[in-house]
């Protein structure tokens, strides 16, 4: 197919202005190349390719170290690499990112590594990860003059949207699958907004969200702003660059649903690479899933680029997405690395997450236990290489997904108000 | 055999803007043949050069996704209702 200089995209948007002066230049499918105004769009026409964002170089090459270093210890330090959010009056931030690089020396020692890091991005403001792409999304949102946000969501993502648009002043409309756990849908309603329980899976929440986004003028973070969404998972590879001091890991193990993520730190550390921010060195991007949903890991095993979609069934939630939109491309990222992907079931998820308690004092919610038991799995399988610096990212926290460890741990004894029951218990 | 379809808003410009089409067809592939007889251009825009679904598209035959049932040869019985749906990231 010849891409065609302009495509045309049928707008349903309350403006097709163009976004603040920034590095953006327009959208790009990643499929056929075809090319697009900046627009609240993610779908290329001619071949439904998904679309991403085009930058000016030049434009990017203007962020230096000490420009980032003098930004704000958030993750808006990387304005000038980011498609949205540049005029602070309509940036909307809770102040997500910065979020600790925890050296995991523990762990390390139990699973036999020399260099071991955490991200630990369970400290941010909704407390994961999820606030970093929310934050660019609902930016992009107001600037594109919509006043509703809304999205699909396995539970992180219902958090980051209902909150940042309470603080911001949008509507927001979240939907999420009906048997999420109490703590998401908790935290989730508490901010206000409209909630919607879908009696369905998350891809059948995600089909009826790709439905509705094509009748209301409502933008959805994940579906028509997910160009600008997507590129806010890149300040979480930034982060981890400039907080080891301005130089790439060796290795870098990412949890992986929709693969976006894995794509966007890969990119990122691409990037400053490319712009000279740190200097340019090999690195491995290894990919994590639960067994009970690992199409992509699937995939990797049989030297497949397509990924087959599967019918979820773990316990990690946040992860469960049998269709995953960027499992291609995710796999290109770590092929052309040279990293690798497996998958571990769900008993190995809840020790993965009590293995980084009790290492690390960090605890993760299931998605971090997926990382932590696969980082183990690759490394029993020769697939990592315990000498070298690594990085694990935890996407969220343990306090979500109670009930995923509720079943395994408790008090060590319950016992009467008593120095004496104290001592019979054998405690003393 | 009339099945209903439910056309995306990026294909629309193929349709006159109408998002809902009834078209004859006992399976997906004659489905979007018979789609594709009265809007030309629809058939190519779900797949690709080889005949084959494109990797960025899902479409369900009633609540069914067809990369889970018959692909193309899925049936289509009257009154069912397809839906064209883009493929988006997750959350």
């Amino acid at each position: 197919m010849t891409p065609p200089t302009m495509s045309v995209l049928p707008a349903l948007h309350p403006s097709a202005t163009q976004l603040p002066s920034g590095p953006a230049t327009g959208l790009r499918c990643r499929e056929c190349g075809a090319t697009y105004p900046l627009a609240p769009e993610h779908v290329c026409v001619e071949c439904f390719g998904p679309l991403e964002v085009d930058y000016d170089l030049d434009a990017l090459r203007r962020v230096t170290r000490k420009s980032v270093a003098a930004g704000p210890p958030s993750m808006w330090r990387y304005v000038g690499l980011l498609p949205a959010g540049h005029d602070e009056a309509t940036r909307v931030s809770l102040g997500a990112g910065m979020t600790r690089l925890h050296r995991a020396d523990n762990l390390g020692r139990e699973l036999g590594m020399r260099r071991l890091w955490v991200k630990d991005d369970s400290g941010n403001p909704t407390h994961s990860f999820k606030d970093r792409v929310v934050s660019v999304a609902l930016s992009a949102a107001r600037e594109f003059g919509f006043t509703t946000v809304a999205c699909a969501s396995t539970g992180n993502l219902a958090n980051a949207v209902a909150a940042h648009a309470a603080q911001a002043n949008l509507g927001s409309v979240v939907l999420i699958p009906a048997d999420l756990e109490a703590g998401k849908v908790v935290s989730t309603a508490v901010y206000g907004g409209t909630l919607v329980a879908v009696d369905g899976t998350y891809d059948d929440v995600n089909r009826l969200c790709a439905e509705i986004a094509g009748e209301l003028p409502w933008a959805f973070v994940n579906v028509n702003l997910r160009p600008y969404y997507a590129e806010g998972s890149k300040t979480l590879g930034y982060e981890v660059a400039e907080q080891l001091g301005w130089r790439l890991p060796a290795q870098v193990v990412v949890p992986m649903a929709s693969g976006s993520l894995l794509t966007k730190v890969d990119k990122a550390f691409g990037e400053f690479g490319t712009l000279g921010l740190v200097e340019p060195s090999p690195y491995a991007v290894f990919g994590a899933q639960a067994s009970g949903c690992a199409p992509i890991s699937a995939a990797f095993r049989a030297g497949h680029d397509v990924v087959t979609p599967v019918r979820p069934a773990t316990i990690a939630k946040s992860l469960a997405i049998g269709n995953p939109a960027d499992g291609g491309y995710a796999l290109d990222s770590v092929r052309r690395t040279g990293g690798a992907v497996a998958d571990v079931p769900d008993e190995e998820i809840v020790a993965g997450i009590r293995l980084l308690a009790s290492t690390e004092g960090i605890f993760a919610e299931t998605a971090g236990g997926v990382t932590v038991a696969t980082l183990r799995r690759l490394l029993d399988g020769g697939l990592l290489d315990p000498a070298v610096e690594t990085v694990l990212l935890n996407t969220g926290d343990g306090l979500k997904t109670l009930d995923a460890v509720a079943p395994v741990v408790g008090p060590t004894a319950t016992i009467a108000p008593s120095l004496e029951a104290f001592r019979k218990a054998g405690l003393a | 055999m009339s099945v209903t379809v439910r056309v995306p808003t990026i294909m629309r410009g193929l349709t006159s803007g109408v998002a809902e089409v009834a078209v004859e067809g006992g399976t997906l592939a004659q489905v979007l043949a018979a789609l594709d007889a009265a809007h030309p251009g629809t058939r190519g825009r779900v797949l690709d050069d080889g005949g084959r679904l494109r990797r960025f598209v899902n479409v369900y035959v009633g609540d069914e996704d067809v990369r889970f049932a018959s692909g193309l040869d899925t049936p289509t019985p009257a009154g069912t209702l397809v839906s064209i749906i883009p493929a988006v990231a997750g959350g």
